[in-house]
């Protein structure tokens, strides 16, 4: 079982990106559970989503506190000690910066990905909402799925031209995702 | 005929699966007001209104009283009703939540549970559902999506049946299962149609008709208030084995049972049991899973009707266990231990030997972790070893934080 830790803020669409990923890997026959956690439903205010991805049916239903996999959405959030709270050793950071080099390591990382995913949400979906990207980043760095079923799973949630430009959207980050290895 | 194959794999979330389920039973009203963490229930309603799927009368109100009382009016005028609330919306609907009893009208509503006023907490806690206990409704809790989806279904079979008519509200926890997204099998609504048919095959209720002078529960003094209380209570009785043939009925159709009153989880020979509800148990069965594997006898016991609360059945599956710790997301204010944990207890007489221990967790979302459910079972053990354990423990009070 993959424990994904989501990081951003309200209006970035951390909810949605969690969501999306658990349509696709029911899409490969694997089953995903997430949710988030916030107080009041704001914009700006700091989301955390836990996702949990796996062969079998999932059934814890807490937080999650020692994830394999960290996806941060909000780059003003990665000099945070809390994000990395309780990161397992040979894990895999993606991470939504428009810096060259995000100057992130940490011992317990194998691996990081980035990618400017607001730029890439601004060219192809119009808005700075990079949670498509993202999703699309996720599939190609760990490689737990393709991009069919990201493809598919974003039919859940968008239809027609929208989709059209999701689709878009996140074919550039699983394309476009640069990934460093430790 | 189970015809479970036609049936679609979606993801969707707790608040989406309450929404599908009521659409599915083809309510004829709907009345509801958004409150965090339910907004959702009532945000798909009106698309599935809007789409046509929701073949039904949309009440826009302007708060949860109105809400209530909406589809109490027309559940008495004979229709099928649905309504969602939370927390606050719960008490504020109050007067009409215990009139809908008295009232004995058939309405299905979700709660999604969260902290109650008195603190401010936008957070999960069964609070609500504890608040509202006694006002004569059933009571059914859900424990993921899946559950949600079914037991709304199922509650329009319960709180409409003849012998019963009494409304039913059906938990769920707030952001664990409200927000929550996995994979939830949709019915057919072929296949619930058939499910609730049953219904139309018994004597019509009595229902209020304009023009016709008639009461429903409305007034009563001395004889009749007494004998409308003592008929409620005996419907209330009823319900305890009709949920257990209507979840039998549920899946020889859909192919998913819930146990009825309560469920057992690696009961039968254990020697240790905890007793949760909600969400909460998911992460219970892991865990007993894990120490299962190291050799301890450990089993769950998951409340799924807690009003009528199903004594007979608990203190039957309980009799003969060494100790059982009882979880509560809530609290008894004037007690020591927690809600279920202090009514379980009036009936340790019936369990003999069996020694009970009060767990209260999960309170404002601190979370039911792993660790805890491990704390619980442990205390669980010395407790049966004969050791030392307190009556009541608040698993995730630190008192080095807030003081004593």
């Amino acid at each position: 079982m993959s424990e994904v830790r989501f990081h951003g803020r309200g209006g970035q669409g951390v909810v949605t990106t969690s969501k999306i990923l658990a349509s696709a890997f029911s899409r490969i026959g694997k089953y995903g559970a997430s949710f988030p956690m916030f107080g009041f439903e704001r914009r700006g205010a700091p989301v955390t989503a836990f996702g949990r991805f796996s062969s079998k049916p999932v059934r814890e239903k807490t937080q999650i506190y020692e994830p394999d996999i960290l996806v941060v959405l909000d780059p003003s959030q990665k000099d945070s000690p809390e994000i990395f709270k309780g990161l397992v050793q040979n894990s895999i950071m993606l991470i939504n910066d428009p810096d060259d080099d995000p100057g992130i390591t940490n011992k317990n990382l194998s691996k990081l990905g980035f990618l400017d995913a607001n730029k890439i949400a601004l060219e192809t979906i119009g808005l700075a909402i990079p949670n498509t990207c993202i999703v699309g980043a996720f599939a190609s760095l760990t490689g737990l799925l393709g991009f069919e079923p990201i493809a598919e799973g974003l039919s859940d949630y968008f239809s027609g031209k929208k989709l059209e430009v999701n689709i878009t959207c996140a074919k550039r980050g699983f394309d476009e995702v640069k990934v460093i290895n430790f | 005929m189970n015809t479970k194959e036609k049936s679609q794999l979606k993801v969707m979330t707790g608040n989406a699966a309450a929404a599908v389920g009521a659409t599915l039973a083809r309510p004829d009203v709907v009345a509801a007001y958004p409150i965090t963490p339910q907004t959702e229930v009532i945000e798909k309603l009106s698309e599935f209104h809007a789409n046509g799927e929701l073949d039904a009368e949309l009440i826009t109100v302007e708060g949860e009283n109105s809400a209530m009382n909406a589809v109490m009016a027309a559940s008495l005028a004979g229709g099928r009703v649905f309504t969602a609330t939370s927390s606050w919306g719960l008490v504020f609907m109050y007067d009409a939540v215990l009139t809908a009893a008295g009232a004995r009208a058939p309405i299905v509503m979700v709660n999604v549970n969260r902290e109650t006023p008195g603190i401010l907490a936008v957070s999960c806690g069964q609070q609500d559902m504890i608040s509202t206990r006694d006002c004569g409704w059933i009571f059914l809790i859900a424990e993921d999506c899946q559950d949600i989806i079914d037991s709304v279904i199922m509650a329009y079979r319960l709180a409409e049946d003849y012998d019963i008519q009494v409304p039913v509200m059906v938990h769920y926890d707030g952001f664990y299962l409200s927000y929550l997204s996995e994979v939830v099998d949709v019915p057919t609504q072929e296949n619930v149609d058939k499910f609730l048919s049953v219904l139309n095959d018994q004597p019509q209720r009595t229902i209020l008709t304009p023009g016709e002078q008639i009461g429903c529960g409305s007034h009563g003094i001395l004889d009749g208030y007494v004998e409308l209380r003592y008929k409620h209570c005996l419907a209330l009785e009823r319900a305890k084995d009709k949920i257990d043939i209507i979840d039998k009925e549920f899946e020889d159709i859909f192919g998913r049972s819930y146990g009825g009153q309560i469920e057992e989880y690696k009961l039968d020979d254990a020697d240790i049991v905890l007793i949760g509800s909600g969400s909460m148990c998911g992460t219970i069965r892991t865990v007993i899973d894990d120490r299962r594997d190291k050799g301890l006898k450990v089993g769950l016991l998951k409340l799924r009707m807690y009003r009528p609360f199903p004594s007979e059945k608990l203190t039957k599956a309980l009799k003969g266990k060494k100790a059982v710790g009882v979880v509560d997301r809530s609290i008894a204010f004037g007690f020591k231990g927690g809600p279920i944990y202090t009514e379980l207890k009036a009936f340790s007489e019936d369990m003999k030997d069996t020694k009970l221990v009060s767990f209260i967790d999960g309170i404002a979302n601190t979370d039911i972790t792993k660790n805890n459910i491990n704390k619980m079972i442990d205390m669980t053990c010395d407790l049966a070893e004969g050791k030392d354990v307190p009556e009541v423990t608040w698993i995730s009070y630190a008192p080095q934080q807030g003081g004593e």
